[in-house]
C-alpha cells in the first residue's frame, strides 16, 4: 500500500538529511507505529506519505514514495486526498469549519461528491466513531478526545485507504486516549484501513501495532519489522518492555496481558523478597523506604506547610470548576493531581498562582493570598510552568531569556543561566527558544520559574510531547527539587510519571477531591491510573521498573 | 406543505434572510434622524434578537454591539460638547473653560459654551449610527457568519474560505493573548505598558502564523483546490466581471442610500453591477466542481423575514420621497413628530419574532462528563 524506495529528505538550510535512505513497505490493513525521539524525523516520514513533504514544506526529497500506486512526485497532497487521510497533532489546528457535521463533509465537498453520497457517508461516519450525539455541536466546545475523533472522521469520509496520524493521543487523558484508540483499532479490523501513526506514549499503542518503524535519528538506518523484534533494539520502550529486559524475557511482551502471563515467576520471586524483607530488622525497613516499596516514594517529613487551600470554589460564568477543595502542600513533597480533562486540575493550579479568583474559600500560599499579591512578590512564593511552556518565553535567545528572568526576579546576573545549565547542560546560549526541543523548552521554562526561588513549584501537564529520554531527565530534576525542600505539584495524565516521582496523589473528579493519599495506594487502587508495572505485578505493590530492578539487585 | 415552510418547524433560518432583514433595518435607520423612529428600530432589532437567537456562542453578540453603540453615542456627545461653537444654538447649557488655539486652527475651538442644540444634534446623529450598528449586531447574533459564508457563490469560494479562516483566528488570537498575559503574571510582571504589549504581540503572532501554516497543510491534504482547473483567460474574465460587478453594486447602493447623491448614480449602476456580477459568478461557478453538503433551504419563513426588513426600508424611502420633513427635524429642540407610515413600516420589522422558526435548542453540552461518549464507543 505504501512504498518508500531509498527516500532521503533534506530541508533547505540544513546540512544533514532529516530522513536518510528509508526503504519501507507497509501492506494493506496494517497498523504501523512509527517510533523515535523528538526530532528524529517522525513527522517528516508521516508527511511524506501524502506528499506534504516536499510539496508543502519544501526541501529536497530523493527516492520515491508511492501510495496505492500513486507517486507523490507527480501527485500533490490534494490529489491524494481520496487515498490518504492525514490527522495532525492538534486537531483544532486542522479544522476548517466550525460544526462537527460540516467538518465531516468538508473533504467530500472538495472532491465534488454528489450530495446524496455525502449525506450517507456523514451518517455512517457519525455512527462509526460514536459522534452522532455531537453532530451539531461547535467544534470548539468538544473535549480533546471528541475533537480527535472528529478529526479522524473528517478524513475518513473521503474513504481513504490509508490513515496517517501524528501523535493522536499525546494530549489526551487516559480515558479519551482509549476512545480514540478503540476507534482506530475498529477501523483497522472492520474496514481493513492501513493506519500509520507516530506516538510518544508507547505504552498506549504498542499492543495494537502490527509493525513498528524505529527512527534512531541522526542519519542512522531505520529499523522496521515485528514490534517485539524492533523493541529489542529500540532505546525508546514502554515500561512492559523495560520490565522484560530486567526480568530477562525474550522476545519482550507488548501488552500488560502478555507480560502478566509470563510474570508468574517474577511475582513469586518478588513476593519472596518482600516476605523476607518484612521479617527483617526495622533498620532495613527504614532503609528501603516503605516496607515493600522503593526509596523515592518514602513519605517526606510533613513539617512545613507551603500552601493551603480551604473550601475553595472556582467558577467560570457561574459553572463551578472546583467545588470546595481542601488541601495542604508541604515541603519536599511531590504531589500529583490527576483526573480527566475538565476535572479542575488546571483551575486548582491557576487558583494557587492567582490567575483565577476564588468564588469562595481561601487560598494561602506562604502567607499570601495569590489573587491579591503583586506578581513581582508572588513569584518568590510560588511558580507555575504552564501547559504550553513556550508561553513563558519571549526573548529571541536562551541567553536573553535567562537575563530577563534574572531581572524579573531581581537576582544576580547568571542565576537563571546557571540553573538551566544544571538542568539541561550543553544548550548553546544563542539558540532561539522556539528551536529548542520540547524537553529543553520545558526545562528552560522551569529554570525561569525557579530563578526567583519559589518554595512551591507547580507544573501543568509537563510530559506532553516529551519522549522517554526527556521524561527520564524530568523525573530526576523533579526528585532533585523535592530533595532540596521544594514542594512540587504536577497536574498530569501520565500515570508512569506519577508512579516514578509522586509521593502523594490527589484525584479530582467533577471539581471535588475523589481520592487523596500516598501514590502507591491511590494509583494501584484504580485500574485507570495504575502504571503498567503495577498492572503486571498486581497485587504486589511495585510501581516502576526501577523499583523492581533495585529490588532484584539488592537480593542478588 | 413541506415542513420547511412552516414557521413552527424548528430549524436554523437561512443566514441570508437574517442579513437581508438586518440590512433593511439599517437602511431604514440611515434615512432618518428622527429619534422616535430610530428608537423604534433599535427596539425592534432587540426584540427579535431576544425572541429568536440561538444558544450558540454567537448568540450573545448583540450585547457587545449594544455596548459599542452606547459608547459611540457618548463619544459623539462629549466631542460635540468640547468642540461646539456658539453658532450651533442659543440655549446655553453650561460654559467650559476655553482653550485658546493658534491662528492655524481657525474655525476650531476647544471648550467654551455648550448649547442644548449642539448636544441634542450630536445625540440624534450618534443614535442613528448606533441604530445601524445594532442592526448589524442583530444579524450577527441571529445568523452564524460562517453559515452565511457557506452560501457564497462558487466563484467567490476562495474569498469565502479566507474569511472563514480569519473568523476562526480572531477569537483564537484573543484567547492566545489572554494566555500570554497570564504567563507574564507568572514571570512577575504586572503586564501594563508598552514593553508588556510588545512581549504579548510577538508570541501571539508567532502562534497565529504557526497555526495558519498547519491549517493550510490540513486543507491541502483534504483536497482543497483540487477541482478547480481552468484556463487563465477564464479566470481573468471571471475576476474582472465579478469585481467590476461588485464595484457597480457598491456604487449603486451608496447612490441609493445617500439621499443627496444624483439619482443617476443609484439604480442604474446597481442594476448594471448586478448583471456584471451575476455573469462573473456564473462563469466562475462553471469552473469548480465542488459540491455542497446540506445547503440551507430558502422557504416561506425566509421570504417573510427578508421581506419584513425590506418593507421597513421601503417605508422610510417612500416617506423620504413624499414628506422628508418628518424624517429630519427642522431643529434639535422641537418635539419629534411621529409619522404613521415609517412607524408602521418599522413595526413590520417585528414580524421575524413570530414568522421565523425557533432555532433548535441544542442539548446543553455537559463539558464535565464525557462518559456517555465513551459508552458509545464501547458499544
Amino acid at each position: 500500500m505504501i512504498e518508500f524506495d531509498d527516500v532521503s529528505v533534506t530541508y533547505a538550510g540544513l546540512s544533514r538529511p532529516t530522513l536518510a535512505n528509508v526503504d519501507l513497505r507497509i501492506d494493506e490493513g496494517e497498523l504501523c507505529l512509527v517510533v523515535g525521539r523528538t526530532g528524529s524525523g517522525k513527522s517528516t516520514l508521516l508527511r511524506a506519505v501524502n506528499g506534504l513533504v516536499p510539496h508543502f514544506t519544501g526541501g529536497l526529497l530523493s527516492g520515491r514514495v508511492r501510495v496505492d500506486g500513486r507517486d507523490t512526485r507527480t501527485h500533490r497532497p490534494r490529489d491524494l486526498a481520496d487515498v490518504v487521510g492525514l490527522v495532525g497533532q492538534d486537531p483544532m489546528d486542522g479544522f476548517v469549519t466550525d460544526v462537527v457535521e460540516d467538518e465531516l463533509a468538508y473533504g467530500m465537498e472538495s472532491l465534488g461528491l454528489p450530495p446524496s453520497v455525502m449525506r450517507k457517508r456523514v451518517e455512517e461516519t457519525l455512527d462509526l466513531l460514536g459522534l452522532s450525539e455531537l453532530r451539531e455541536r461547535p467544534l470548539a466546545t468538544l473535549s480533546g478526545g471528541q475533537q480527535q475523533r472528529v478529526a479522524i472522521g473528517s478524513v475518513l469520509t473521503t474513504h481513504p485507504r490509508v490513515l496517517v496520524l501524528d501523535e493522536p493521543t499525546s494530549a489526551l487523558d487516559p480515558q479519551a486516549a482509549e476512545e480514540v484508540l478503540a476507534a482506530l483499532t475498529r477501523l483497522v479490523h472492520d474496514l481493513g484501513l492501513t493506519v500509520v501513526l507516530a506516538e510518544h506514549r508507547l505504552e498506549r499503542v504498542l499492543q495494537y501495532a502490527d509493525r513498528v518503524v524505529y527512527l534512531p535519528g541522526g542519519g542512522a538506518r531505520v529499523v522496521d519489522g515485528d514490534p517485539a523484534e524492533v523493541m529489542e533494539v529500540s532505546d525508546l520502550a514502554p515500561p512492559v518492555v523495560e520490565l522484560a529486559k530486567v526480568a530477562g524475557w525474550a522476545p519482550p511482551p507488548l501488552s500488560v496481558r502478555d507480560a502478566r502471563r509470563r510474570a508468574g515467576g517474577l511475582r513469586d520471586r518478588l513476593e519472596g523478597l518482600r516476605v523476607a524483607r518484612s521479617g527483617d530488622a526495622a533498620d532495613q525497613v527504614a532503609r528501603s523506604g516503605r516496607v515493600e516499596a522503593p526509596q523515592h516514594s518514602q513519605n517526606p517529613p510533613l513539617d512545613e506547610v507551603l500552601g493551603r487551600v480551604k473550601d475553595l470554589v472556582v467558577s467560570y460564568r457561574g459553572v463551578p470548576a472546583l467545588r470546595g477543595i481542601d488541601l495542604s502542600l508541604c515541603t519536599g513533597e511531590v504531589m500529583a493531581l490527576m483526573g480527566r480533562n475538565g476535572a479542575g486540575k488546571s483551575s486548582l493550579l491557576k487558583a494557587l498562582v492567582g490567575l483565577v479568583r476564588p468564588a469562595s474559600g481561601a487560598v494561602d500560599v506562604g502567607g499570601h493570598d495569590p489573587a491579591r499579591t503583586k506578581p513581582a512578590d508572588l513569584i518568590r512564593v510560588v511558580g507555575l510552568v504552564p501547559q504550553e511552556p513556550g508561553d513563558l518565553l519571549y526573548a529571541d535567545s536562551v541567553a536573553a531569556e535567562c537575563a530577563m528572568a534574572d531581572k524579573d526576579a531581581g537576582v544576580p546576573d547568571g542565576t537563571c543561566r546557571e540553573l538551566f545549565d544544571r538542568l539541561a547542560p550543553g544548550v548553546p546560549a544563542d539558540r532561539h527558544p522556539r528551536d529548542l526541543s520540547e524537553g529543553q523548552r520545558l526545562t528552560l521554562a522551569l529554570a525561569v520559574v525557579l530563578t526567583a526561588r519559589p518554595p512551591l513549584v507547580l507544573l501543568d501537564e509537563p510530559t506532553r510531547g516529551l519522549d522517554y529520554t526527556a521524561k527520564r531527565r524530568l523525573v530526576s530534576v523533579l526528585r532533585e527539587l523535592a530533595a532540596a525542600g521544594h514542594g512540587v505539584v504536577l497536574a498530569t495524565h501520565d500515570v508512569e510519571l506519577v508512579a516514578e516521582v509522586a509521593h502523594r496523589v490527589v484525584v479530582l473528579g467533577d471539581g471535588e477531591v475523589v481520592a487523596d493519599g500516598p501514590a502507591a495506594d491511590v494509583v494501584v487502587a484504580s485500574p485507570a491510573f495504575a502504571p503498567q508495572v503495577a498492572k503486571v505485578l498486581s497485587p504486589l505493590p511495585w510501581l516502576t521498573v526501577e523499583d523492581v530492578r533495585t529490588a532484584l539487585e539488592t537480593a542478588s | 406543505m413541506r415542513p420547511v415552510h412552516l414557521p413552527s418547524y424548528s430549524r436554523g433560518l437561512h443566514p441570508g434572510a437574517w442579513w437581508l432583514w438586518a440590512i433593511g433595518l439599517a437602511a431604514a435607520a440611515s434615512r432618518t434622524t428622527n429619534p422616535v423612529i430610530l428608537a423604534l428600530v433599535l427596539v425592534v432589532s432587540g426584540l427579535v434578537v431576544a425572541a429568536r437567537r440561538s444558544d450558540a456562542p454567537w448568540g450573545n453578540a448583540y450585547a457587545a454591539f449594544l455596548k459599542l453603540a452606547l459608547l459611540i453615542i457618548a463619544i459623539r456627545i462629549v466631542l460635540q460638547a468640547v468642540l461646539s461653537s456658539g453658532a450651533q444654538g442659543v440655549t446655553v447649557l453650561f460654559t467650559l473653560p476655553e482653550v485658546p488655539l493658534p491662528e492655524f486652527f481657525a474655525g476650531l475651538k476647544l471648550g467654551g459654551v455648550v448649547t442644548a442644540e449642539a448636544v441634542l444634534r450630536a445625540f440624534y446623529e450618534g443614535l442613528q449610527l448606533a441604530t445601524i450598528i445594532c442592526a448589524v449586531g442583530a444579524a450577527n447574533a441571529l445568523a452564524s457568519a460562517r453559515r452565511l459564508l457557506r452560501c457564497v457563490p462558487a466563484a467567490l469560494y476562495e474569498v469565502g474560505v479566507a474569511t472563514v479562516v480569519a473568523l476562526t483566528f480572531a477569537p483564537q488570537l484573543v484567547s492566545d493573548a489572554a494566555r500570554v498575559r497570564a504567563a507574564h503574571r507568572l514571570r512577575g510582571q504586572s503586564g501594563t505598558g508598552l514593553r508588556a504589549l510588545s512581549r504579548t504581540v510577538m508570541p501571539v503572532l508567532e502562534g497565529a502564523l504557526d497555526r495558519s501554516v498547519e491549517l493550510a497543510a490540513a486543507m491541502d491534504s483534504r483536497g482543497y483546490g483540487r477541482t478547480t482547473d481552468s484556463s487563465r483567460v477564464d479566470r481573468r474574465m471571471t475576476a474582472v466581471l465579478t469585481f467590476g460587478g461588485l464595484l457597480g453594486v457598491c456604487v449603486g447602493v451608496y447612490g441609493l442610500l445617500d439621499a443627496s447623491a444624483s439619482p443617476l448614480l443609484g439604480m442604474p449602476s446597481l442594476l448594471l453591477g448586478a448583471v456584471l456580477a451575476a455573469g462573473g459568478l456564473a462563469l466562475g461557478g462553471r469552473r469548480t466542481r465542488r459540491t455542497r453538503y446540506r445547503p440551507d433551504p430558502w422557504a416561506l419563513p425566509e421570504w417573510l423575514v427578508a421581506g419584513s426588513g425590506l418593507v421597513a426600508a421601503a417605508g422610510l424611502f417612500v416617506t423620504g420621497a413624499l414628506d422628508p420633513g418628518v424624517l429630519h427635524l427642522p431643529g434639535p429642540l422641537v418635539v419629534p413628530p411621529v409619522p404613521w407610515l415609517p412607524v408602521l413600516a418599522v413595526l413590520v420589522g417585528l414580524l421575524p419574532a413570530v414568522a421565523a422558526p425557533a432555532p433548535p435548542r441544542s442539548v446543553r453540552p455537559s463539558v464535565r462528563s464525557p462518559q456517555p461518549d465513551k459508552e458509545e464507543v464501547a458499544a
